[in-house]
C-alpha cells in the first residue's frame, strides 16, 4: 500500500476539496495503483542529478519598472460571484 | 498539393456551387482563392457554419458557437475562420476549460495568440470541446460530454484538444488552436487523421492560456496539412513581454522553408517507441513511412532514448504537481462557481471545489498535492524532476547526431468511448509516445501516415531540436507530397 484513506483525506484537506466517502474510497484505490506505477522511478540513481524544473536556459527576466494602464476595475470584477464596491465579497474569515 | 488550378478555374465559373464545399479546402488553398477574388471570406464562414450546423449534433466538438455573432465579427475581420480550444481566453466570450467550476466565465482580456490572430484578420468562430482543464487523452472528462471521432462515432477523438481535432477532421473547421501539455495536440491529431503541431516551449506565448502545467504547456495548431501548420505557426509565434517564458528569437517564414527537400537529413528511430503490445497495424504504417522518408533521401538509423520508460511516471508527478498549484486559483472568490450553503471561507473553498471539479481534475489535484506535500516531496516530486533531467539529456545526445526523431504518435488507434475511463493508469499510458517532448521542451508534429483495416487514422510523430520547427515541418511536408494520407476525407 502506497497510500491509505487517511492520507487521501489529509491530502484533500490540503488541496481544499470536499470529497464524499465514496470518492475517498475510489480515489484511494486508484491513487495507490498510480503511485505503485511511479515507484519505478526508485530504480534510477538520482544522487548526482540536478532537477529540471524548467527547460529553458533563462534566469531572471526583467522589465522596466514603468506604470502601464491596467484593466478597468469593472471588467475585472464582472465575473465575481459576490462583490461589494470594488472588493470581492466572501464570508467571515475570523470567527 | 491538391489540384489548385482546377479549383480556381471551377470557382471562377461556378462560385455558388463551390462555396458549399469551401469548408473542405485547406487554408493555403483558400488564401489563394481569396487573393484572386474568386470567393469572399463570408463564403468560407458560411460553409463552416453550415458544416457545424449539420455535423456537430453528432460530433459534439464545439462548445460555444453563435452563428449571428460569427457573422457580426466577419463584418470587421476579413480573413479565415478559426476555432479556439476552450482553455484559451477570448475577451467577453465564454472560456470554461470544459469545467463546471468555470461555467459562465468571460475573460476580461484576450490571450496573446488571439490578439495575433485578430491582427491577421481571422474570424473567431467559437470554442472547441476538451478534456476538463486539458486533463485527459480522450475528451471524455469534459463537462459538456464526450466529443466523437468523426471516423467512427463510437470512438474517442483523442484529447485533450479532441474538439479542435474532430472539427478539422470533419471539415467543420479550416484550422484550430489547441494546447499540448503531454500530447494534447499531437495525439488527437493522430487519432483524427489531421496535422497537429506542438511548438517548442517558449515559441508561442502562453499569456491567456489557462494554465495546467506551466513548465510543459504550449499552444499548438490543428490543421489539414503541413503547409497550413507552417502558416498558422508563424501567425501565433513570437516573443511576448506578457509571458516571461516566451523566447525572443526571430520567427522564420516556415511556409517557404519547409518546401526544401530532405536529402541527406539524418533521422533517428528510437527502439523504445516500438514496444511490445503496440498495435501491429500502427507499427507497420510507421515502418512504411520510414521507408518512404528513406526513398526521399533521408538517412534513417536506429537509436536509443534509454530513459523513455520513465517518461509517463515523471510526467504524472510533475504535471499533477504543477496542476495542483495552478488550480488553487479556482476557490470561488474571484470568478467561476461559488458553492452556496457554506460555513465560513474554508468551507466555501472546499465545497466549491468539490462541486465544481470533475473526477479527473480531483484525482490530479490529489496526486499533485500528495507529491508536493511535506514528507513526500523528495521521494516523488523532486525525484521526478531529477529523472526529467535524464529524459531531456537523451534528446540532447540524440540531436548531436540526428536532425529529427521519427516515432508513432500513439500506441493504438482511437479506442471506444468508455473503454478506458474506469482505469486512469491505462488512460495515462496513451500518452507514452508524446509526453517526453513536453518534458524536454522540444517541438513535435503528428502527420497522417495510414489507416487501419477498420479505417481509423494512424499518426506519424516527428520530433525536433528546440526551436527547429522548420526541420520537422519540412520532413512532414516532403512526406505529405509523396503520400495521399492527409487528403483522405470523410463522407460525412
Amino acid at each position: 500500500m502506497s497510500i491509505n484513506k487517511d492520507t487521501v483525506k489529509y491530502t484533500a484537506a490540503l488541496g481544499r476539496i470536499e470529497l464524499s466517502e465514496k470518492e475517498i474510497e475510489h480515489f484511494t484505490g486508484q491513487l495507490d495503483k498510480i503511485l505503485d506505477y511511479v515507484h519505478k522511478l526508485k530504480k534510477v540513481d538520482v544522487s548526482k542529478l540536478e532537477p529540471t524544473s524548467h527547460v529553458l536556459e533563462m534566469k531572471n527576466v526583467y522589465r522596466e519598472d514603468k506604470v502601464k494602464p491596467s484593466l478597468p476595475v469593472d471588467d475585472v470584477m464582472k465575473n465575481a460571484p459576490a462583490r461589494e464596491k470594488n472588493l470581492f465579497k466572501v464570508g467571515k474569515i475570523i470567527e | 498539393m491538391r489540384r489548385l488550378p482546377r479549383l480556381v478555374a471551377y470557382a471562377s465559373t461556378q462560385v455558388n456551387k463551390l462555396t458549399m464545399e469551401l469548408n473542405k479546402l485547406s487554408a493555403h488553398e483558400l488564401i489563394g482563392l481569396l487573393n484572386k477574388g474568386d470567393i469572399s471570406h463570408l463564403d468560407i464562414c458560411n460553409s463552416i457554419i453550415d458544416s457545424v450546423d449539420k455535423k456537430d449534433k453528432s460530433l459534439n466538438a464545439v462548445v460555444n458557437f453563435d452563428r449571428d455573432k460569427v457573422l457580426e465579427r466577419a463584418k470587421a475581420q476579413k480573413g479565415l475562420p478559426v476555432f479556439i480550444k476552450d482553455n484559451i481566453c477570448v475577451k467577453d466570450e465564454l472560456t470554461t476549460c470544459s469545467s463546471n467550476i468555470l461555467k459562465g466565465f468571460r475573460p476580461p482580456y484576450n490571450a496573446t495568440v488571439i490578439e495575433k490572430l485578430l491582427k491577421a484578420n481571422a474570424v473567431l468562430m467559437g470554442k472547441t470541446n476538451m478534456d476538463e482543464f486539458a486533463f485527459g487523452s480522450s475528451t471524455e472528462t469534459s463537462c459538456y460530454g464526450t466529443t466523437k471521432n468523426p471516423w467512427d462515432l463510437t470512438r474517442i477523438p483523442g484529447g485533450s484538444s479532441g474538439g479542435s481535432a474532430a472539427c478539422v477532421a470533419a471539415d467543420s473547421a479550416i484550422w484550430a488552436l489547441g494546447s499540448d501539455t503531454g500530447g494534447s495536440v499531437r495525439q488527437p491529431a493522430g487519432l483524427c487523421g489531421v496535422v497537429g503541431l506542438k511548438p517548442t516551449y517558449g515559441r508561442v506565448s502562453r499569456y491567456g492560456l489557462i494554465a495546467f502545467a506551466s513548465s510543459l504547456d504550449q499552444i499548438g495548431t490543428l490543421t489539414k496539412d503541413t503547409e497550413d501548420a507552417a502558416i498558422l505557426l508563424k501567425m501565433i509565434s513570437g516573443h511576448d513581454p506578457m509571458d516571461s517564458t516566451s523566447v525572443d528569437r526571430p520567427v522564420p517564414d516556415y511556409a517557404k522553408l519547409i518546401k526544401k527537400d530532405i536529402k541527406g537529413l539524418k533521422l533517428g528511430i528510437p527502439k523504445e517507441y516500438f514496444i511490445e503490445g503496440m498495435d501491429k497495424e500502427i507499427k507497420q504504417s510507421v515502418l512504411d513511412a520510414i521507408k518512404k522518408l528513406e526513398s526521399l533521401g533521408a538517412v534513417c538509423e536506429n537509436i536509443s532514448l534509454p530513459h523513455t520508460e520513465y517518461a509517463v511516471a515523471v510526467y504524472y508527478l510533475v504535471a499533477t504537481a504543477e496542476a495542483s498549484s495552478n488550480l488553487a486559483r479556482f476557490d470561488g472568490v474571484q470568478y467561476g462557481l461559488r458553492a452556496s450553503q457554506v460555513k465560513g471561507v474554508i468551507d466555501m473553498h472546499k465545497k466549491t471545489r468539490g462541486e465544481g471539479f470533475g473526477d479527473e481534475a480531483k484525482r490530479r489535484i490529489l496526486l499533485g498535492t500528495f507529491a508536493l506535500s511535506s514528507g513526500y516531496y523528495d521521494a516523488y516530486y523532486l525525484r521526478a524532476l531529477k529523472v526529467r533531467t535524464l529524459i531531456k539529456k537523451d534528446f540532447e545526445d540524440a540531436f548531436k547526431k540526428y536532425d529529427a526523431i521519427i516515432t508513432p504518435t500513439s500506441p493504438t488507434p482511437a479506442f471506444k468511448i468508455g473503454e478506458k475511463t474506469q482505469d486512469p493508469l491505462t488512460m495515462y499510458l496513451c500518452d507514452i509516445f508524446t509526453i517526453s517532448a513536453n518534458l524536454a521542451g522540444i517541438p513535435g508534429v503528428s502527420v497522417p501516415c495510414g489507416f487501419t483495416k477498420s479505417n481509423l487514422p494512424v499518426g506519424l510523430q516527428i520530433l525536433g531540436k528546440a526551436f527547429d520547427e522548420e526541420t520537422i515541418l519540412r520532413i512532414a511536408y516532403n512526406y505529405e507530397q509523396a503520400t495521399d494520407w492527409h487528403k483522405k476525407r470523410l463522407i460525412f
